[in-house]
Protein backbone atom coordinates (compact mmCIF):
# COMPACT_ATOMS: atom_id res chain seq x y z
CA UNK A 1 0.00 0.00 0.00
CA UNK A 2 1.17 3.39 -0.67
CA UNK A 3 2.34 5.72 1.86
CA UNK A 4 0.70 8.75 -0.72
CA UNK A 5 -2.35 8.00 0.79
CA UNK A 6 -3.17 9.93 3.99
CA UNK A 7 -3.22 7.84 7.74
CA UNK A 8 -6.42 9.77 8.60
CA UNK A 9 -10.22 8.85 10.04
CA UNK A 10 -11.58 9.66 6.54
CA UNK A 11 -9.57 7.42 4.66
CA UNK A 12 -10.06 4.35 7.13
CA UNK A 13 -13.94 5.08 5.84
CA UNK A 14 -12.80 5.53 1.63
CA UNK A 15 -11.22 2.08 2.56
CA UNK A 16 -14.55 0.96 3.68
CA UNK A 17 -16.20 2.05 0.80
CA UNK A 18 -13.63 -0.58 -1.09
CA UNK A 19 -14.46 -3.31 1.19
CA UNK A 20 -11.16 -2.98 3.07
CA UNK A 21 -10.55 -3.10 6.76
CA UNK A 22 -7.73 -0.77 7.50
CA UNK A 23 -5.15 0.17 10.51
CA UNK A 24 -2.13 1.66 10.41
CA UNK A 25 1.11 -0.04 11.75
CA UNK A 26 3.91 2.61 12.84
CA UNK A 27 7.30 1.41 11.15
CA UNK A 28 8.97 3.06 14.23
CA UNK A 29 7.99 0.95 17.02
CA UNK A 30 5.43 -1.45 15.55
CA UNK A 31 1.94 -0.23 17.29
CA UNK A 32 -1.16 -0.92 14.99
CA UNK A 33 -3.97 2.11 15.02
CA UNK A 34 -7.27 1.79 15.17
CA UNK A 35 -8.54 4.59 13.50
CA UNK A 36 -4.82 5.27 11.62
CA UNK A 37 -3.76 8.61 12.91
CA UNK A 38 -1.23 11.30 11.38
CA UNK A 39 1.50 10.52 14.52
CA UNK A 40 2.05 7.69 16.92
CA UNK A 41 0.90 7.98 20.16
CA UNK A 42 3.68 5.91 21.36
CA UNK A 43 6.69 7.04 19.47
CA UNK A 44 5.68 10.19 18.11
CA UNK A 45 7.00 8.64 14.59
CA UNK A 46 4.94 9.56 11.18
CA UNK A 47 5.83 6.64 9.32
CA UNK A 48 2.92 4.16 8.71
CA UNK A 49 2.39 1.25 6.63
CA UNK A 50 -1.68 0.35 5.61
CA UNK A 51 -2.66 -3.11 7.39
CA UNK A 52 -5.89 -5.05 6.22
CA UNK A 53 -7.18 -6.66 9.51
CA UNK A 54 -9.83 -9.24 10.29
CA UNK A 55 -12.98 -8.18 10.36
CA UNK A 56 -14.05 -11.23 12.68
CA UNK A 57 -14.25 -10.52 16.42
CA UNK A 58 -16.07 -11.35 19.44
CA UNK A 59 -18.67 -8.92 21.51
CA UNK A 60 -17.23 -7.25 24.42
CA UNK A 61 -20.43 -4.97 25.74
CA UNK A 62 -23.65 -3.72 24.17
CA UNK A 63 -26.93 -1.86 24.70
CA UNK A 64 -30.16 -1.38 23.09
CA UNK A 65 -31.17 1.91 22.20
CA UNK A 66 -34.31 3.41 23.18
CA UNK A 67 -34.21 6.70 22.58
CA UNK A 68 -31.83 8.26 19.91
CA UNK A 69 -31.24 11.31 18.51
CA UNK A 70 -33.40 12.18 15.42
CA UNK A 71 -31.57 10.98 12.69
CA UNK A 72 -31.66 7.43 13.97
CA UNK A 73 -35.16 7.35 15.31
CA UNK A 74 -36.64 5.52 12.63
CA UNK A 75 -34.20 2.15 13.38
CA UNK A 76 -35.11 2.52 17.09
CA UNK A 77 -35.02 0.20 18.73
CA UNK A 78 -31.66 -0.89 17.77
CA UNK A 79 -28.13 -2.42 19.02
CA UNK A 80 -24.77 -1.08 19.62
CA UNK A 81 -21.80 -2.62 20.65
CA UNK A 82 -17.80 -3.09 21.10
CA UNK A 83 -16.13 -5.52 19.09
CA UNK A 84 -13.03 -6.73 20.04
CA UNK A 85 -11.25 -8.53 16.58
CA UNK A 86 -8.84 -10.82 16.12
CA UNK A 87 -5.89 -8.91 16.55
CA UNK A 88 -7.11 -7.40 19.90
CA UNK A 89 -8.12 -4.08 18.44
CA UNK A 90 -11.43 -2.66 18.92
CA UNK A 91 -14.69 -0.98 17.21
CA UNK A 92 -17.74 0.33 18.42
CA UNK A 93 -20.87 0.01 15.61
CA UNK A 94 -24.54 -1.44 15.25
CA UNK A 95 -25.33 -4.94 15.29
CA UNK A 96 -28.18 -5.98 12.73
CA UNK A 97 -29.90 -9.04 12.23
CA UNK A 98 -30.04 -10.35 15.00
CA UNK A 99 -33.09 -9.21 18.11
CA UNK A 100 -31.72 -7.69 20.93
CA UNK A 101 -32.67 -10.37 23.11
CA UNK A 102 -30.67 -12.59 21.23
CA UNK A 103 -27.27 -10.45 21.87
CA UNK A 104 -25.11 -12.27 24.50
CA UNK A 105 -21.81 -10.81 25.20
CA UNK A 106 -19.03 -12.74 23.96
CA UNK A 107 -20.90 -13.84 20.69
CA UNK A 108 -18.58 -14.27 17.46
CA UNK A 109 -19.48 -11.30 14.89
CA UNK A 110 -17.83 -9.68 11.81
CA UNK A 111 -18.19 -6.21 10.09
CA UNK A 112 -20.15 -6.13 7.11
CA UNK A 113 -19.32 -3.13 4.98
CA UNK A 114 -23.01 -1.81 4.13
CA UNK A 115 -25.82 -0.33 6.57
CA UNK A 116 -28.39 1.90 6.89
CA UNK A 117 -28.64 4.91 5.24
CA UNK A 118 -29.76 7.83 7.54
CA UNK A 119 -30.02 11.03 5.28
CA UNK A 120 -27.11 12.47 6.37
CA UNK A 121 -24.90 15.34 4.45
CA UNK A 122 -22.04 15.19 6.33
CA UNK A 123 -19.92 13.12 6.51
CA UNK A 124 -20.96 11.04 3.95
CA UNK A 125 -18.90 7.83 4.63
CA UNK A 126 -19.39 4.25 4.24
CA UNK A 127 -21.04 2.64 7.57
CA UNK A 128 -19.98 -0.30 8.57
CA UNK A 129 -22.09 -2.67 11.34
CA UNK A 130 -21.49 -6.40 12.27
CA UNK A 131 -23.57 -9.56 12.20
CA UNK A 132 -23.35 -13.04 12.91
CA UNK A 133 -20.32 -14.88 11.63
CA UNK B 1 1.48 12.16 40.11
CA UNK B 2 2.79 10.87 43.43
CA UNK B 3 2.72 13.19 46.74
CA UNK B 4 2.70 16.64 45.53
CA UNK B 5 4.36 17.36 48.77
CA UNK B 6 1.24 19.69 50.29
CA UNK B 7 0.41 17.01 52.61
CA UNK B 8 -3.35 18.45 53.32
CA UNK B 9 -2.35 22.26 53.22
CA UNK B 10 -5.09 24.32 51.82
CA UNK B 11 -4.52 25.09 48.24
CA UNK B 12 -7.29 27.89 48.45
CA UNK B 13 -10.26 28.14 50.50
CA UNK B 14 -14.03 28.84 49.56
CA UNK B 15 -15.25 31.96 51.38
CA UNK B 16 -19.16 31.62 49.55
CA UNK B 17 -20.74 29.62 47.05
CA UNK B 18 -24.37 30.26 45.63
CA UNK B 19 -26.56 27.60 43.39
CA UNK B 20 -30.30 28.96 41.58
CA UNK B 21 -33.27 26.17 41.78
CA UNK B 22 -32.40 23.47 39.81
CA UNK B 23 -35.29 22.88 37.72
CA UNK B 24 -37.23 23.90 34.43
CA UNK B 25 -36.77 27.78 34.00
CA UNK B 26 -38.92 29.23 31.08
CA UNK B 27 -37.85 32.16 29.79
CA UNK B 28 -34.79 32.74 30.92
CA UNK B 29 -31.72 32.50 29.09
CA UNK B 30 -28.03 30.99 30.87
CA UNK B 31 -26.54 34.24 31.56
CA UNK B 32 -29.84 35.28 34.05
CA UNK B 33 -30.07 31.93 35.15
CA UNK B 34 -25.95 32.18 36.15
CA UNK B 35 -27.14 35.76 38.35
CA UNK B 36 -29.03 33.95 40.63
CA UNK B 37 -26.24 31.81 41.78
CA UNK B 38 -24.00 35.26 42.04
CA UNK B 39 -26.41 36.59 43.76
CA UNK B 40 -26.73 34.06 46.57
CA UNK B 41 -23.16 33.95 46.63
CA UNK B 42 -22.60 37.58 47.05
CA UNK B 43 -25.34 37.56 49.69
CA UNK B 44 -23.62 34.89 52.14
CA UNK B 45 -20.92 36.64 52.43
CA UNK B 46 -21.46 40.37 53.35
CA UNK B 47 -17.72 41.09 53.59
CA UNK B 48 -16.71 40.50 49.85
CA UNK B 49 -16.73 43.49 47.72
CA UNK B 50 -17.38 41.92 44.18
CA UNK B 51 -16.43 44.80 41.83
CA UNK B 52 -13.35 45.36 43.69
CA UNK B 53 -12.13 41.70 45.16
CA UNK B 54 -12.71 39.50 42.32
CA UNK B 55 -9.85 39.27 39.95
CA UNK B 56 -11.20 36.51 37.66
CA UNK B 57 -13.81 34.17 36.66
CA UNK B 58 -13.75 30.37 35.17
CA UNK B 59 -17.45 29.10 33.77
CA UNK B 60 -18.53 25.89 33.09
CA UNK B 61 -20.35 25.97 29.77
CA UNK B 62 -21.00 22.79 27.57
CA UNK B 63 -22.69 23.83 24.36
CA UNK B 64 -23.42 26.83 22.23
CA UNK B 65 -26.29 24.66 20.65
CA UNK B 66 -28.59 25.25 23.52
CA UNK B 67 -29.14 28.85 22.85
CA UNK B 68 -27.11 29.50 19.88
CA UNK B 69 -24.71 31.20 22.12
CA UNK B 70 -21.35 30.73 22.95
CA UNK B 71 -18.66 33.19 24.33
CA UNK B 72 -20.39 32.52 27.48
CA UNK B 73 -17.62 33.83 30.09
CA UNK B 74 -17.94 37.48 29.43
CA UNK B 75 -21.88 37.37 29.22
CA UNK B 76 -22.26 35.94 32.68
CA UNK B 77 -19.45 38.11 34.09
CA UNK B 78 -21.95 41.20 32.79
CA UNK B 79 -25.04 39.50 34.48
CA UNK B 80 -23.17 38.96 37.21
CA UNK B 81 -22.42 42.21 38.03
CA UNK B 82 -18.55 41.68 37.27
CA UNK B 83 -18.41 43.77 33.81
CA UNK B 84 -14.45 44.01 32.87
CA UNK B 85 -12.88 41.44 34.86
CA UNK B 86 -10.99 38.48 33.34
CA UNK B 87 -13.74 35.74 32.41
CA UNK B 88 -13.14 32.61 30.28
CA UNK B 89 -15.37 29.92 29.60
CA UNK B 90 -13.78 26.45 30.63
CA UNK B 91 -15.60 23.47 28.51
CA UNK B 92 -15.05 19.70 29.01
CA UNK B 93 -18.53 18.36 28.30
CA UNK B 94 -19.68 17.69 31.77
CA UNK B 95 -16.92 18.33 33.21
CA UNK B 96 -16.99 22.10 32.31
CA UNK B 97 -17.61 23.32 36.06
CA UNK B 98 -14.68 20.91 37.25
CA UNK B 99 -12.08 22.15 35.14
CA UNK B 100 -13.29 25.80 36.07
CA UNK B 101 -12.61 25.02 39.70
CA UNK B 102 -8.86 23.78 38.29
CA UNK B 103 -8.57 26.84 36.40
CA UNK B 104 -9.77 28.83 39.65
CA UNK B 105 -7.16 27.15 41.55
CA UNK B 106 -4.24 27.70 39.07
CA UNK B 107 -4.96 31.04 39.26
CA UNK B 108 -5.12 31.32 42.50
CA UNK B 109 -2.19 29.42 43.62
CA UNK B 110 0.17 30.97 40.89
CA UNK B 111 -0.29 34.53 42.87
CA UNK B 112 -2.02 36.52 40.11
CA UNK B 113 -5.67 36.52 42.22
CA UNK B 114 -6.20 36.57 45.20
CA UNK B 115 -10.21 36.03 44.28
CA UNK B 116 -11.59 34.41 41.52
CA UNK B 117 -15.31 33.04 40.58
CA UNK B 118 -15.65 29.76 39.78
CA UNK B 119 -18.98 28.39 38.64
CA UNK B 120 -21.25 26.82 35.95
CA UNK B 121 -24.48 27.06 34.15
CA UNK B 122 -26.63 25.19 31.54
CA UNK B 123 -30.17 26.08 29.90
CA UNK B 124 -31.40 22.84 28.60
CA UNK B 125 -35.02 22.03 29.42
CA UNK B 126 -36.22 24.68 26.41
CA UNK B 127 -34.70 21.77 23.63
CA UNK B 128 -36.87 18.26 22.85
CA UNK B 129 -35.18 14.92 24.44
CA UNK B 130 -33.58 14.31 20.51
CA UNK B 131 -32.30 17.60 20.26
CA UNK B 132 -30.43 17.14 23.69
CA UNK B 133 -29.33 13.35 23.43
CA UNK B 134 -27.62 14.40 20.21
CA UNK B 135 -26.19 18.00 21.89
CA UNK B 136 -25.13 15.63 24.81
CA UNK B 137 -23.87 12.83 22.42
CA UNK B 138 -20.98 15.94 21.27
CA UNK B 139 -19.33 14.86 23.82
CA UNK B 140 -18.61 11.50 22.61
CA UNK B 141 -16.34 10.15 19.90
CA UNK B 142 -18.36 11.63 16.43
CA UNK B 143 -16.44 9.85 13.81
CA UNK B 144 -16.65 6.38 15.87
CA UNK B 145 -19.61 6.64 18.49
CA UNK B 146 -22.02 9.70 17.34
CA UNK B 147 -22.28 8.28 13.55
CA UNK B 148 -22.80 4.62 14.62
CA UNK B 149 -25.77 5.94 16.38
CA UNK B 150 -24.60 5.51 19.96
CA UNK B 151 -26.08 7.65 22.54
CA UNK B 152 -25.12 9.06 26.08
CA UNK B 153 -26.90 7.07 27.71
CA UNK B 154 -26.00 4.33 25.57
CA UNK B 155 -22.38 4.71 26.45
CA UNK B 156 -22.73 4.41 30.28
CA UNK B 157 -25.06 1.49 29.23
CA UNK B 158 -22.39 -0.11 27.31
CA UNK B 159 -19.97 -0.20 30.67
CA UNK B 160 -23.20 -0.97 32.90
CA UNK B 161 -23.70 -4.15 30.55
CA UNK B 162 -19.96 -4.88 30.83
CA UNK B 163 -20.05 -4.85 34.92
CA UNK B 164 -23.11 -7.10 35.21
CA UNK B 165 -21.53 -9.43 32.80
CA UNK B 166 -18.06 -9.33 34.87
CA UNK B 167 -19.18 -9.03 39.00
CA UNK B 168 -22.76 -9.99 38.81
CA UNK B 169 -24.22 -6.32 39.29
CA UNK B 170 -27.72 -6.36 38.99
CA UNK B 171 -30.55 -3.72 37.39
CA UNK B 172 -31.55 -3.43 40.90
CA UNK B 173 -28.80 -2.10 42.70
CA UNK B 174 -28.53 0.06 40.07
CA UNK B 175 -32.23 1.02 41.07
CA UNK B 176 -31.25 1.38 44.10
CA UNK B 177 -29.05 4.25 43.50
CA UNK B 178 -32.07 6.25 42.23
CA UNK B 179 -34.07 4.99 45.27
CA UNK B 180 -31.50 6.58 47.75
CA UNK B 181 -30.61 10.00 45.27
CA UNK B 182 -34.27 10.48 44.98
CA UNK B 183 -34.69 10.67 48.77
CA UNK B 184 -32.04 12.91 49.26
CA UNK B 185 -33.21 15.46 46.82
CA UNK B 186 -36.68 15.18 48.29
CA UNK B 187 -35.03 17.29 51.20
CA UNK B 188 -33.54 19.50 49.13
CA UNK B 189 -35.47 22.59 48.23
CA UNK B 190 -33.20 23.69 45.65
CA UNK B 191 -33.44 19.92 43.60
CA UNK B 192 -35.43 19.39 40.45
CA UNK B 193 -37.02 16.33 41.40
CA UNK B 194 -38.38 16.21 44.86
CA UNK B 195 -39.92 13.43 45.20
CA UNK B 196 -39.62 9.76 46.53
CA UNK B 197 -39.29 6.62 44.12
CA UNK B 198 -39.22 3.14 44.67
CA UNK B 199 -37.18 0.14 42.78
CA UNK B 200 -40.13 -1.39 41.44
CA UNK B 201 -40.85 2.17 39.60
CA UNK B 202 -37.32 2.43 38.26
CA UNK B 203 -38.08 -0.90 36.74
CA UNK B 204 -41.28 -0.33 35.46
CA UNK B 205 -39.72 3.10 33.54
CA UNK B 206 -39.51 3.95 29.81
CA UNK B 207 -36.08 2.20 28.44
CA UNK B 208 -33.65 4.54 27.39
CA UNK B 209 -30.40 2.57 26.50
CA UNK B 210 -31.17 -1.22 27.74
CA UNK B 211 -30.10 -2.06 30.66
CA UNK B 212 -31.27 1.91 31.52
CA UNK B 213 -34.61 3.02 32.42
CA UNK B 214 -35.92 6.38 32.02
CA UNK B 215 -35.02 6.21 36.14
CA UNK B 216 -31.64 5.35 35.76
CA UNK B 217 -30.58 8.57 33.90
CA UNK B 218 -30.17 11.96 35.36
CA UNK B 219 -32.23 14.28 34.28
CA UNK B 220 -32.61 17.00 31.44
CA UNK B 221 -32.35 20.38 33.85
CA UNK B 222 -31.48 24.23 34.07
CA UNK B 223 -29.23 25.35 36.76
CA UNK B 224 -26.12 27.99 37.83
CA UNK B 225 -23.75 27.03 40.39
CA UNK B 226 -21.05 29.99 41.83
CA UNK B 227 -18.40 29.45 44.06
CA UNK B 228 -15.92 32.01 45.48
CA UNK B 229 -12.43 31.11 45.97
CA UNK B 230 -10.11 33.07 47.28
CA UNK B 231 -6.18 32.86 48.56
CA UNK B 232 -6.03 30.98 52.23
CA UNK B 233 -4.26 33.32 53.83
CA UNK B 234 -7.22 35.80 53.32
CA UNK B 235 -9.84 33.47 53.87
CA UNK B 236 -10.37 34.87 57.39
CA UNK B 237 -10.86 38.71 55.88
CA UNK B 238 -13.92 36.94 54.29
CA UNK B 239 -15.61 34.25 56.26
CA UNK B 240 -15.62 32.78 59.82
CA UNK B 241 -16.38 29.38 58.38
CA UNK B 242 -13.95 29.36 55.21
CA UNK B 243 -13.98 25.18 53.66
CA UNK B 244 -10.40 24.66 52.28
CA UNK B 245 -9.55 22.66 48.84
CA UNK B 246 -6.59 20.23 50.25
CA UNK B 247 -6.30 17.83 46.71
CA UNK B 248 -7.03 18.67 43.33
CA UNK B 249 -6.74 15.79 40.62
CA UNK B 250 -7.56 16.24 36.99
CA UNK B 251 -6.80 13.70 34.27
CA UNK B 252 -8.40 12.43 30.40
CA UNK B 253 -8.92 9.49 28.66
CA UNK B 254 -9.24 8.67 25.25
CA UNK B 255 -12.43 10.22 24.02
CA UNK B 256 -14.00 7.00 22.22
CA UNK B 257 -15.36 4.68 25.28
CA UNK B 258 -13.85 1.80 22.46
CA UNK B 259 -10.08 2.34 22.77
CA UNK B 260 -9.89 1.95 26.49
CA UNK B 261 -8.34 -0.95 28.67
CA UNK B 262 -11.16 -1.36 30.30
CA UNK B 263 -14.81 -0.66 30.10
CA UNK B 264 -16.17 -1.38 34.17
CA UNK B 265 -14.00 1.70 35.19
CA UNK B 266 -12.65 5.08 34.37
CA UNK B 267 -9.22 5.47 34.55
CA UNK B 268 -9.51 9.35 34.36
CA UNK B 269 -10.97 8.79 37.86
CA UNK B 270 -8.67 6.50 39.35
CA UNK B 271 -5.68 8.79 38.20
CA UNK B 272 -7.22 12.23 39.10
CA UNK B 273 -8.18 11.16 42.79
CA UNK B 274 -4.79 9.31 43.31
CA UNK B 275 -3.77 12.56 42.42
CA UNK B 276 -6.16 14.60 44.66
CA UNK B 277 -5.91 12.02 47.99
CA UNK B 278 -2.17 11.66 47.96
CA UNK B 279 -2.21 15.95 47.22
CA UNK B 280 -4.41 15.91 50.56
CA UNK B 281 -2.76 13.07 52.64
CA UNK B 282 -5.60 11.44 52.90
CA UNK B 283 -7.38 7.83 52.43
CA UNK B 284 -10.65 6.94 50.79
CA UNK B 285 -11.82 5.36 54.05
CA UNK B 286 -11.28 8.75 55.84
CA UNK B 287 -14.08 10.65 53.16
CA UNK B 288 -17.55 11.81 55.36
CA UNK B 289 -19.41 12.73 52.62
CA UNK B 290 -19.53 12.76 48.69
CA UNK B 291 -21.12 13.87 45.66
CA UNK B 292 -20.10 11.90 42.98
CA UNK B 293 -20.95 12.09 39.08
CA UNK B 294 -24.13 10.04 38.81
CA UNK B 295 -25.41 10.91 35.11
CA UNK B 296 -26.78 7.28 35.65
CA UNK B 297 -27.05 4.86 37.95
CA UNK B 298 -24.06 2.76 36.99
CA UNK B 299 -21.85 5.76 37.02
CA UNK B 300 -22.55 6.20 40.73
CA UNK B 301 -21.40 2.76 41.36
CA UNK B 302 -18.53 2.55 39.34
CA UNK B 303 -17.85 6.28 41.03
CA UNK B 304 -17.49 4.11 44.79
CA UNK B 305 -14.62 1.38 42.67
CA UNK B 306 -12.91 4.23 41.44
CA UNK B 307 -12.94 6.51 44.19
CA UNK B 308 -11.49 3.68 46.42
CA UNK B 309 -14.85 3.68 48.76
CA UNK B 310 -15.46 -0.28 47.46
CA UNK B 311 -13.07 -3.18 46.25
CA UNK B 312 -13.38 -3.97 42.36
CA UNK B 313 -16.81 -5.51 41.31
CA UNK B 314 -18.53 -4.68 44.89
CA UNK B 315 -20.43 -1.48 44.62
CA UNK B 316 -23.23 -3.50 43.99
CA UNK B 317 -22.92 -4.74 47.65
CA UNK B 318 -21.83 -1.51 48.95
CA UNK B 319 -25.03 -0.18 47.78
CA UNK B 320 -27.01 -2.90 49.75
CA UNK B 321 -25.41 -2.03 52.48
CA UNK B 322 -26.77 1.13 52.67
CA UNK B 323 -23.67 2.75 54.08
CA UNK B 324 -23.64 5.34 51.10
CA UNK B 325 -27.12 6.69 52.58
CA UNK B 326 -27.94 9.43 54.51
CA UNK B 327 -27.10 8.01 57.83
CA UNK B 328 -24.80 5.93 56.86
CA UNK B 329 -20.84 5.08 56.79
CA UNK B 330 -20.06 7.25 53.69
CA UNK B 331 -23.47 9.24 52.45
CA UNK B 332 -23.05 9.78 48.71
CA UNK B 333 -24.94 12.53 46.95
CA UNK B 334 -26.62 13.80 49.67
CA UNK B 335 -27.67 16.79 47.60
CA UNK B 336 -29.86 14.24 45.39
CA UNK B 337 -27.11 14.10 42.51
CA UNK B 338 -26.99 14.34 39.28
CA UNK B 339 -29.95 11.89 38.86
CA UNK B 340 -32.54 13.71 41.41
CA UNK B 341 -31.20 17.05 42.06
CA UNK B 342 -30.35 17.31 38.36
CA UNK B 343 -27.96 17.81 35.70
CA UNK B 344 -27.54 21.21 34.21
CA UNK B 345 -23.93 19.72 32.73
CA UNK B 346 -21.93 22.70 32.48
CA UNK B 347 -23.30 23.78 36.02
CA UNK B 348 -22.64 20.13 37.81
CA UNK B 349 -19.61 20.58 38.58
CA UNK B 350 -19.51 22.97 41.04
CA UNK B 351 -23.42 22.66 42.41
CA UNK B 352 -21.10 19.30 43.79
CA UNK B 353 -19.15 22.04 45.70
CA UNK B 354 -22.02 23.81 46.74
CA UNK B 355 -23.30 20.90 48.18
CA UNK B 356 -19.79 19.79 50.11
CA UNK B 357 -19.71 23.43 51.28
CA UNK B 358 -22.69 23.10 53.26
CA UNK B 359 -21.94 20.03 54.34
CA UNK B 360 -18.93 20.97 55.71
CA UNK B 361 -20.32 24.71 57.36
CA UNK B 362 -23.06 22.61 58.71
CA UNK B 363 -25.85 24.27 56.69
CA UNK B 364 -27.17 21.30 54.79
CA UNK B 365 -30.09 21.24 56.82
CA UNK B 366 -32.37 17.93 56.65
CA UNK B 367 -29.23 17.06 54.68
CA UNK B 368 -26.62 17.59 57.40
CA UNK B 369 -24.28 14.61 57.94
CA UNK B 370 -23.00 14.77 61.56
CA UNK B 371 -19.45 16.29 62.30
CA UNK B 372 -18.55 15.85 58.14
CA UNK B 373 -14.99 17.84 57.85
CA UNK B 374 -13.79 15.79 54.97
CA UNK B 375 -15.70 15.68 51.73
CA UNK B 376 -14.83 14.88 48.32
CA UNK B 377 -16.53 15.48 44.69
CA UNK B 378 -16.26 13.63 41.15
CA UNK B 379 -17.17 15.21 38.33
CA UNK B 380 -16.52 13.16 34.67
CA UNK B 381 -16.65 14.68 31.22
CA UNK B 382 -18.29 12.53 28.27
CA UNK B 383 -18.03 8.75 29.19
CA UNK B 384 -14.71 9.76 31.30
CA UNK B 385 -12.39 11.28 29.11
CA UNK B 386 -11.74 13.93 31.84
CA UNK B 387 -12.58 13.47 35.16
CA UNK B 388 -11.89 15.86 38.25
CA UNK B 389 -11.97 14.98 41.97
CA UNK B 390 -11.41 17.58 44.86
CA UNK B 391 -11.15 17.10 48.19
CA UNK B 392 -11.95 19.57 50.61
CA UNK B 393 -11.80 20.08 54.83
CA UNK B 394 -13.07 22.69 56.96
CA UNK B 395 -11.34 23.05 60.25
CA UNK B 396 -14.12 24.52 62.20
Amino acid sequence: MSTQVPFTIEQFYKFLAEGKLMAAKCQKCGKIHLPPRPMCDNCYGQDFVWMEVSGKGKLLTYTTIHVAPQQFQSLVPYTVGIVELENGLKLPGMISGIPPEAVKIGMALKVEFKACDVGQTWPQWQRYCFKLT
Amino acid sequence: MGNQGLNGKPLVSIVSAGLSKFGKHEGLYARELFSYAAKEAFDRCPKLEPKRDVKAMFIGHMGEAYEHQGHTGSAVADWAGLLGVAATRTEAACASSGAALRSGIFAVLSGLADVVIVGGVEKMTHRSTSEVTEYLAMASDYPFEQFHGITFPGLFALMATAHMNAYGTTQEQMAKVAVKNHHNASLNPKAHLQKEITVDKVMESKMVAWPFKMYDCSLITDGASCVVLAKPELAAKYTDQPVHIVGSGQASDTIGLYERKSLTSLQATKTAAKTAYDMAAVSPAQVQVAEVHDCFTYAELMAYEDLGFCPVGESGALIDSGETCLGGRLPVNTSGGLKAKGHPVGATGTAQVYEIYLQLTGQAEKRQVKDAKLGLTHNVGGSGATATVHLYRSDA
